[in-house]
This record gives structure tokens, sequence and C-alpha cells, in this order.
């Protein structure tokens, strides 16, 4: 089975002054369809950038990554558009609404970059805030929104363009726990029904409700396996549970 | 992204932010308005200028001479020679002889009216379509015999007899003259306007005038097209008959109209040149807005590409926007400087209706400038790294 993520080997290096920063110091690791992984470290281990190549928001140095079995590491700014709206759904930490657009055109976004008819991308983007139960806010504008709700939103966007793989930057980051457990239940009910799910967080007890773990630490996986947090935790340093900066 | 909804999103944004929307336009606003107003006004005033030539006969050449003495001169005979071997060329021979400030008035009455008298021939009426509408026009006999004559306009007759003057006699210079036609009502009847008015025929007032002999001359063309050929034969005539060039002058007022032509459509074109530059300024500002909307927009950016939007998705949405912002400035400016111009125009008393092309060219060049000064910022949107811009705060 051609693994759906395949990371052969990736370095991220930035140029910073004299010295070279190893945002990601080699990785590979391969993501199959229908698993929920949950990408873990601290501020600064990697796992932002790591996201942000999973979400072809960025390229790696070195290396090569296959999405779905193509290599998109080398891909035009346009084709990894076009793979983006097509392969990907985002959720963002800080939901990343366009507060000018009202709810439904939100939704509608990633649709209109798709090329759909006008009709097509009204009824998908409502069928999607109806699956996160926000159907009757579509005219309403983002701010009239509670960060719960924006979230949520944000979700529906992310599953409009019925996506392979769903993006979580550190979903519950800006949510209180109530609230981030609503998130995340929801999102243990999308990979019930079949979709894989990338979650990345620095909270250990939120990554321990995901399938399958992958510690990350100065940029290399120092974990990967079953969401034991006994297991994965014994590698983590100390006081590393306060999650105290999140990336973003 | 078809382009129907592109423009939704522009005109949804443009009333996003209203004040910055309306700051925006100003400029093209008020270029825009600016080109059409100067237009309409100087085409009013140009097309003004013109009917007043025209009025007075587009056809029209005026001859005038100076008596050299000698066998050196020209009699009206070989005026109206020339016209006769040329019928080709011209058609109307009036010789024109001036009396200056003449007293005209009725007998018994103390009413004196002062105007200029003028002496013409019976071809005069038709040369200058001048209508009669009460009695004639002078007639060959009445010209011949130095009749004393007279066709009077309505202004003459409504100051010195009140009712139809026709068949009355009136007095100018002491002299008693007989009223054979009233013309037609022209303006408003003021004093100097085109109503006030004293024709005789020219051999009467060369008579009576102190001027030894003829020094004008009106000749009509038979065309506008063949007025440039009879000037130059008139032109040689005198030559011949003078054999100096600087004792006549012979001009056409289609010459004169061509010149005044010239003249104002120069300073349309200077007005508009300045108008130009008030538009120009427009588009620096909505370029400026622009590159100012890209950095504050760069999140925004960054959340649309990590949707999915291409560069040309990007591009084509700041352009479309840039275009329809001063395109709204442009409709606005475009019913501004029409309203303002017609306004102007009715209180000057111009026609001033704004041309279509200077309303065309206006709206293209607001929108055209928009699209320009929207590509580069555009351009610069598109080009953005979609990481760098939604780490954007």
């Amino acid at each position: 089975m051609t693994p759906l993520i395949e990371f052969r080997d990736i370095y991220k290096i930035y140029q910073m002054g004299d010295s070279e920063v190893h945002a990601i110091d080699g990785i590979s690791m391969k993501v199959y369809k229908g698993e929920f992984l949950a990408i873990v470290g601290q501020s600064g281990s990697g796992k932002s950038t790591c996201m942000n190549i999973i979400g072809c928001l960025d390229v790696p140095t070195r290396g090569e990554y296959f999405l779905d079995g193509r290599d998109v590491s080398h891909m035009t700014d346009d084709e990894q558009a076009e793979i983006r709206n097509k392969k990907l759904g985002f959720i963002f930490q800080q939901y990343n609404l366009i507060p000018k657009l009202t709810v439904l055109q939100n939704v509608e976004l990633p649709l209109l970059y798709a090329g759909l008819s006008d009709k097509e991308q009204e009824t998908r983007a409502l069928n999607s805030l109806e699956r996160v139960g926000l159907r009757d806010k579509a005219k309403n504008m983002p701010s009239q929104l509670s960060g719960g709700q924006q979230q949520r939103v944000s979700i529906a966007r992310a599953l409009a363009g019925d996506p392979s793989i769903i993006l979580a930057d550190e979903p519950t980051g800006a949510l209180d726990s109530k609230t981030g457990k609503e998130v995340l239940g929801f999102l243990k009910q999308l990979h019930s029904e079949g979709n894989t799910i990338v979650l990345i967080t620095h909270d250990n007890t939120i990554a321990a409700q995901a399938g399958r773990v992958i510690r990350v630490q100065d940029g290399r996986v120092v974990y990967d396996g079953e969401p034991d947090i006994a297991k994965f935790a014994t590698v983590a340093h100390a006081g590393d549970e306060d999650g105290e900066n999140n990336e973003s | 992204m078809n382009l129907k909804k592109s423009f939704m999103l522009a005109l949804s944004n443009i009333l996003y932010d209203k004040t910055r929307s309306i700051l925006t336009m100003l400029g093209i606003i008020v270029g825009v308005a600016a080109v059409i107003i100067l237009v309409s006004l100087m085409n009013g005033m140009t097309g003004m200028i013109t009917d007043t030539f025209n009025e007075m006969g587009t056809t029209t050449l005026t001859v005038s001479v100076t008596d050299r003495g000698g066998s050196r001169k020209v009699s009206e005979a070989d005026i109206y020679e020339l016209r006769d071997e040329n019928p080709q060329l011209l058609s109307g021979v009036s010789p024109s002889v001036t009396i200056s400030r003449a007293t005209v008035k009725v007998s018994g009455s103390s009413d004196t009216v002062t105007t200029n008298i003028s002496g013409v021939s019976e071809e005069y009426a038709d040369m200058k379509q001048l209508t009669v509408t009460n009695g004639s026009f002078l007639n060959y006999m009445q010209v011949q015999n130095n009749s004393k004559s007279c066709v009077i306009g309505t202004y003459i007759q409504k100051e010195l007899f009140g009712a139809s003057a026709l068949g009355q006699s009136l007095k100018i210079n002491g002299q008693v003259y007989k009223v054979v036609g009233v013309l037609e009502e022209k303006d408003d009847s003021g004093s100097g306007g085109s109503d006030d008015v004293i024709y005789i025929p020219y051999t009467t007032a060369l008579r009576n005038s102190t001027a030894a002999s003829i020094s004008m001359y009106t000749l009509t063309a038979v065309s506008e097209d063949v007025a440039d050929e009879a000037l130059a034969l008139i032109k040689a005539k005198l030559l011949e008959l003078l054999g100096d060039e600087d004792y006549f002058t012979a001009t056409s007022m289609a010459e004169m109209i061509d010149k005044v032509n010239e003249m104002t459509g120069t300073m349309t074109l200077l007005l508009v040149a300045i108008a130009g530059i008030s538009l120009l300024v427009g588009g620096i500002g909505i370029m400026n807005i622009m590159l100012v909307s890209v950095t504050e927009r760069t999140r925004e950016i960054g959340i649309r590409k990590s949707l999915g939007a291409k560069s040309g998705a990007i591009m084509s949405q700041f352009v479309i926007e840039a275009g329809t912002v001063s395109g709204v400035g442009g409709i606005i400016g475009i019913v501004l400087g029409s309203v303002v111009a017609i306004l102007v125009g009715k209180l000057l008393n111009l026609a001033a209706i704004p041309s279509v092309g200077a309303i065309v060219i206006a709206f293209g060049v607001s929108v055209g400038i928009g699209i320009i000064f929207g590509y580069l910022p555009a351009k610069n949107a598109a080009k953005l790294n979609p990481i760098d811009a939604l780490r954007h705060e």
C-alpha cells in the first residue's frame, strides 16, 4: 500500500547569520490512509516546520516528500497550490478565517479555488457547516461567533473540499479546555469516519488521544508508536507538560 | 474563479471599508470629473464661437481696399466683373459702405437712435441669409437709382415706431428714407445686437458719406469647398489691379473659423492635459492604497494560498479590486462631472453637453490606471511564500 505521506530524509535548514539552524534534521516517516497521527514536541522542536512541509506551505531544503505517491517537494508554486486545494484541509490554532467574509463565504473559499460552480460551492459549504452544526450561522460574520464556533467553521472549511488529509495545527491552543475537548472529540469523530488526520501539538495529553504519536525533538524523531503516555513521555524533557509557549 | 464572483467580492471589499475606498477613489473622481467638465465647457464654448461665425456665413469673403490714387484703383465694376467671369466660384457681391454712428429719428418725434448704417447691394440679403418678414429687401432699381429706401431691424422698429414701420419714413442724419422692409427678429433686440441694423443702397450711402470710393466688399463663394479657391482668385485680381499686396486685404470666414477652431483646440488639449495629470495623481493614489492593502492583507493572502489559491487567482483578485475601485470612482466622476458641466453650462449659457468621447476616454483611462497601478502590488502579493504570508501579523 502506498503511504499517504512519506518523508525521505527531509532536512529544513535556515541560515541565521553565520550559523545554520537545522529545523528538521533528517526525518523519515510514513503515514497511511485512515491514521490519526499526533506530532508532538516542544517549542522549536521542528514540529511546526514538519507540519508546514506536510501542508505544502513550505519546501524542504533537502530530501523528498511524497504525498499520495507523488513527489511534491519539487513542484511549482501553482502545482503545490492545487495539491493544497485538493488533498489538504487545514485547521489552524488562530482559526485563520477571513474577517470580512461571511461564514459561508469562508467555507466556500477552497471550493471557489477548486473552480466549482456557485451553486455547488454553496451546497457543499452548507453541508460542511451542517456537519459541524453551524448551518444556521452561515450568514454571520466570523467576529459574531465564539472562539469554539470559529474553530468549528475552520473545520467545516477544511472538510469542504473533501481532502485526503486534515492537518490540525494546535487546534485547541486558543480554546478553553471544554471547547478544546469538543473540538478534539470532533477530530476523533472525523477519524472514525475514515479521515486521515495529522495533529500537531505540544500537549502530551492531547497527543495521547491520537492513534499514533511521533515525538520530535531538535529536528529529529525520537519516538514513533503507540500513544502510551508512559512510553513516549519518558524521552521528553522534564517540564514539557506545562506547555508554556505555543508555536504557531 | 469566475469574473462575476470576483467583481462581487471586490465590491464587497470596497463596501467593507468605505472611508478608505472613498479616499482611494477621490483622486479618480476628481480627475475624471475635471476632464469631463473641461472638455464639455470647451466644447460648448467652441460650439458657440463656431455658431456665431457660421451665422455670419461660412462662405463669406471680405475684401477691403485702399485707394492708391492714379490709375491703379478698384471699382465696383471690377469686382462685379470678376464674379460674372467666375460663376463657378463666386455667387454674391455687395459693396459695403458704412456710415458710423448716424442719428436716426422719425420726423415730429424727439426719440433718436444712434446706430451704424450699412450701405449694401440688393444681393446682400441672400448672401447673409437675412429674412424680411414685412415688406421686401432693397431691389436692383433702388440700388441703381440711389433710392432713399431702407430696411430696418426689429430693434429700430420697436424703438422708433413701436408698431409696424413698413411704408413709414425715418430721418437718417437729417435725410428722409422710406422703410421698405423689416427684418426677422434675430436675438433679444438689444442695442448693438443683430436687430439694431439699418440697410440702405450702397450708392445712396456713398453719396452721403465722406468716403470718396468703396473700400469694402463682401462676396460669397459658391460653396464652402471653393471658398479658398475663390479667395485666391480675388487676391490675384486685386494684386493685378493694385500692383501691391499692401493695398488690400482679403479674408474668408472659413479661414477665420479654422483659426478659431485651431485656437480652441489647442486650449482644450492644454486643459485636458492638466486634467490628465490629476487623473494620473489619482492613479498613484490607488497604487499607494493597493501597496498598503497588500501589506495589511498579507495574512489574508496566506490564508487564501493555504486553501489552494494559485498566484493567478491572488493577482486577479487584487487587479480586479483596483480596477473596480477605479471603475466605481470613474462612474462617480462621470456623473459628477456631467452634472457640474451641465449646470455650469446653463449658468454661462453654453451648450456644455459632455461628449461621449470624453466620457469613454476618462472612464477608460481611470480603469486603465487602476489596473496598471494595481498590477504591481498584486504581483508582489501573488509571489508571497504561503507560510511567510500566514505568519505575517
